[in-house]
């Protein structure tokens, strides 16, 4: 159950294209018309740079244009993790995208650069499968879990955030690299 | 038209903010309408007026509750398909300033402290990065780790293998907790 189609092709996107994805992660203005002033900014005209983000939306590149709230203030949420059978893995991955409040649910290797724990040089409890559990409030979190535990008869992992030292999800896109490749 | 209310971050989850505010968050997670009235159109849907959805929207930001305002990109559909989760155990002490240390460098997208859970896990420390390949994050990491002299700190590189969802976080919803 994939939700994401394959890669974009970097070439189809041209100087407007990225400059707005570059200028615009953050600091979309707050003001009557934020389109005509980036177009302003930009040097383009405020019809082309809505025909050029709903162009980026249609092909997947955006998955919006809009708000990133701080989820430690804006509800409830952690990062999870389970250890299954490798061969099973895509059944367990069902039963989780299924459960509620369930969002970024990922396969990840689990050969590191160290044993997780010496006694288990086989890394029969290397966590494979990891997601972020959300909820509107802390107790409805926890029964999420505990609802999703149940069900996938495997202990969860809980890892709730402690501290943010990096609050800033933008990233600067490597165009030219992605270019060679 | 009405006056803004003062929300606290607090507030903002509180069953008194206004019913109008609540939705014009659940509206602003979802999206902007692509159209050259965006601000005009969430406040009627929520039912506020233009100038007070953009004041709340203002304030959200000043207060923090709001990260970033702006177009929200999949990496991976980009082509930037290796992420690697790397995890660090590092003593007590320290993970404050290697937190700190780490989150400035550039390809760190998130870094979070969260708890061990011994025996099975004993990792403390959580950053994201991303790239073209493979090859190029675990470059980038090892810069990292021999700029912030971080040889001695047992870490691993947990590079996604599968997404079985990336979709748009909701309340909710988030991005990544």
């Amino acid at each position: 159950m994939h939700c994401q189609p394959p890669p974009e092709q970097v070439h189809d996107l041209d100087a407007l294209d990225r400059r707005l994805i570059d200028s615009y992660q953050r600091g979309l203005p707050v003001c009557p018309r934020p389109f005509a002033r980036i177009a302003e900014r930009l040097g383009a005209a405020e019809d082309e740079v809505i025909a050029r983000l709903e162009r980026l939306q249609a092909r997947g590149v955006l998955s919006r244009v809009g708000a990133v709230f701080d989820h430690a203030r804006a509800g409830a949420s952690l990062l999870a993790a389970v250890a299954v059978p490798e061969a099973e893995r895509d059944a367990f991955a069902e039963l989780i995208n299924a459960a509620p409040g369930v969002n970024h649910n990922y396969a990840r290797e689990t050969q590191g650069r160290a044993p997780l724990a010496q006694d288990d040089p086989a890394g029969e409890h290397d966590y494979n499968l990891w997601f972020v559990m959300t909820a509107p409030e802390a107790p409805a979190l926890e029964a999420r879990l505990d609802a999703l535990e149940a069900r996938l008869g495997v202990p969860i992992l809980r890892l709730p955030m402690l501290e943010s030292f990096h609050i800033d999800l933008a990233f600067p896109i490597p165009w030219a690299e992605l270019e060679r490749t | 038209m009405r006056s803004a209310t003062p929300l606290s971050p607090e507030a903002a989850r509180s069953p008194d903010e206004p019913a109008a505010h609540r939705r014009l968050r659940a509206l602003l997670e979802q999206g902007l309408p692509l159209t050259p009235r965006p601000w005009q159109t969430l406040a009627e849907q929520a039912g506020l007026a233009e100038e007070e959805a953009m004041a709340c929207v203002r304030r959200w930001q000043a207060e923090g509750l709001i990260k970033r305002l702006g177009l929200v990109v999949r990496h991976r559909r980009l082509g930037l398909g290796a992420n690697a989760m790397v995890v660090w155990d590092v003593p007590d002490e320290r993970v404050a300033l290697v937190g700190r240390r780490l989150a400035r460098e550039t390809a760190v997208t998130l870094c979070y402290r969260r708890p061990r859970r011994l025996p099975d896990w004993p990792y403390n420390l959580f950053c994201m990065i991303h790239g073209a390949r493979r090859e190029r994050v675990l470059e980038t990491l090892e810069a990292i780790v021999a700029r912030l002299g971080l040889e001695e700190i047992p870490h691993r590189a947990l590079f996604s293998t599968r997404a079985y969802r990336q979709c748009g976080a909701r309340y909710a919803r988030e991005e990544d907790a």
